[in-house]
């Protein structure tokens, strides 16, 4: 005779072993690079230039690299993906069009990044000759989180009550008026999440700044968006991988700075949109 | 008598479902016209015509005429045509915002006014819906903190600030208890004074006590209009009598 609990006890014990699969490596991924690379951070390492071909000194370029490369990023996605994700979900019409548009952004977001990568030397280093730069790398990274910025504020946008666009239509508001009063207050943080996961996926990708911006090495900072920079991401794979006799503690370290980086922004994310669903009133 | 609205031979669709057949309706200003029918015959559709908010629909089409005041509807402006012609809907549907702010939103949206103005406009429409009392002192709360009753009486001061012509509630009662739905049918009956109201109800017995007139819809046709009064004592049409006395719907 079959036994239910049997079967069930089973089942249960193959779903926990999944999802331990998943949080062991997790769990290591953290806890190697916390080990290793803690002991590397201080002040000095932060702050400080890279010295001896990198083998020692502090890693302060590609930190300061990293922060232009996501601000000049965000700064040319947000406008542009909040506006995409606007004109989707409040004008546009549900046709064949728009349909294949909203599944293009979808791919989009699913497109490798040294695609991307290779897509920005295309445009804008060669084409608009922007060099490698610092602007290069930026519009790289910002057209490969763009999708990701649509689609988030897309499902903010929509999580929006059609009862609330309905109210205040009835009072004679326009459409612009509604959205502008009613809808976005309410989307804000939803947007802002999917603005953060954007950050933090463009802190971290090596391909996409590979060829557009990303320099081995710096001996100053950079000046202005047409200059090169260093940035953590590539600076990791440099030091780990094509200089020669760099201190582990280093390289751990580097991973370590990037690591909390991107986690410190995920953060910042949960942190606000915590605050926003405590005040949401519906 | 004033006619405000005089719809003639309206038929809406919503894709291949024919909501509203050949429907004629003459609504006469400050008389309070309830229409009943079981749900799905049209009801909220034909009000919901009344404001154009069927045009927020995909799939909506729509022949014959609706005219306010001798103008085809469409041939008005969008946000002009719902500044005249306000709506309360079925649940209170409060904007997140403060008490203030909500009754404060449509006025706002159609011109500036300076702050005092608006403050007298929002207390004189919070005293027509029978609300300022209970709610002078929390102006700045958020609207989500009154109570059901309360909240739909602040969408009918909401509705009130814009000085609309008409007023359309869309079974404004169908969530409140008892005594809140006396204060709602209560200010309703005083509004009809100054405003043209339409009301769909789902209670047969709402449609009596407040109705100068009634209609009842059935499928999609109006299958009768008549004064309450008679409506109720002597319908012509045995589906009327049928519903009214609660034989089916």
């Amino acid at each position: 005779m079959k036994n239910p609990y049997r079967t069930q006890n089973i089942a249960f014990f193959f779903l926990f072993l999944a999802t331990l699969l998943i949080m062991v490596p997790v769990g290591l991924i953290v806890a190697i690079i916390i080990q290793k690379g803690l002991p590397a951070i201080n002040w000095q390492f932060l702050i400080d230039m890279p010295r001896q071909g990198m083998r020692a000194g502090g890693i302060f370029p590609a930190i300061i690299g990293t922060i232009y490369l996501v601000t000049g990023a965000i700064i040319f996605a947000l406008p542009i993906g909040l506006l995409t994700a606007i004109y989707l979900s409040e004008y546009s019409k549900d046709n064949l069009l728009t349909r294949l548009i909203k599944l293009a952004i979808v791919n989009l977001a699913g497109v490798p990044s040294v695609v991307y990568g290779l897509f920005g030397l295309a445009l804008f280093v060669v084409f608009f000759k922007f060099g490698t730069s610092i602007l290069s790398g930026s519009l790289t990274l910002g057209i490969m989180i763009i999708p990701v910025i649509i689609t988030t504020s897309r499902e903010a946008l929509e999580s929006v009550p059609q009862s609330f666009r309905e109210v205040s239509l009835s009072l004679g508001a326009s459409k612009w008026q509604t959205i502008r009063h009613i809808v976005l207050p309410n989307a804000i943080p939803g947007i802002l999440t999917g603005t953060i996961l954007g950050l933090g996926r463009a802190a971290g990708e090596t391909a996409p700044i590979l060829f557009t911006v990303a320099a081995f090495y710096l001996p100053q900072l950079p000046s202005s968006i047409f200059d090169q920079a260093m940035a953590l991401p590539y600076h990791l794979y440099v030091i780990s991988t094509q200089v020669p006799n760099v201190d582990e503690k280093i390289r751990y370290g580097t991973a370590f700075v990037l690591l909390a980086l991107v986690l410190f922004m995920n953060l910042v994310a949960i942190i606000i949109r915590y605050k926003f669903r405590k005040k949401k009133k519906w | 008598m004033v006619i405000k609205f005089n719809i003639e031979n309206l038929n809406i669709w919503f894709g291949s479902i024919h909501a509203l057949k050949q429907v004629s309706v003459g609504v006469q200003a400050n008389e309070i016209l309830s229409i009943i029918g079981p749900s799905n015959s049209g009801k909220t559709t034909f009000l919901r015509m009344l404001n154009r908010l069927n045009d927020l629909s995909q799939n909506f089409k729509m022949n014959g005429s609706v005219k306010l005041e001798q103008e085809d509807i469409r041939n008005i402006d969008t946000e002009l045509l719902r500044k005249k012609v306000g709506m309360v809907f079925a649940l209170p549907l409060p904007l997140p915002l403060s008490i203030f702010d909500n009754v404060a939103y449509g006025v706002r949206m159609h011109d500036r006014k300076n702050k005092k103005i608006l403050g007298e406009i929002v207390e004189a429409s919070l005293k027509e819906a029978y609300l300022w009392e209970e709610v002078k002192d929390r102006l700045n709360e958020s609207a989500f903190k009154l109570s059901g009753g309360q909240q739909q009486r602040l969408c009918i001061a909401r509705t009130l600030a814009i000085e609309p012509e008409v007023i359309l509630f869309d079974e404004p009662c169908s969530g409140l208890d008892p005594i809140s739905t006396a204060k709602v049918e209560d200010a309703m009956v005083k509004l009809k004074q100054k405003y043209t109201i339409v009301l769909v109800t789902n209670n047969v017995k709402q449609a009596a006590r407040v109705g100068d007139r009634t209609a009842f819809f059935l499928n999609g046709e109006l299958i009768e209009l008549d004064k309450t009064d008679k409506m109720f004592t002597a319908p012509l049409d045995k589906r009327t009598d049928g519903y009214i006395r609660g034989k089916f719907g």
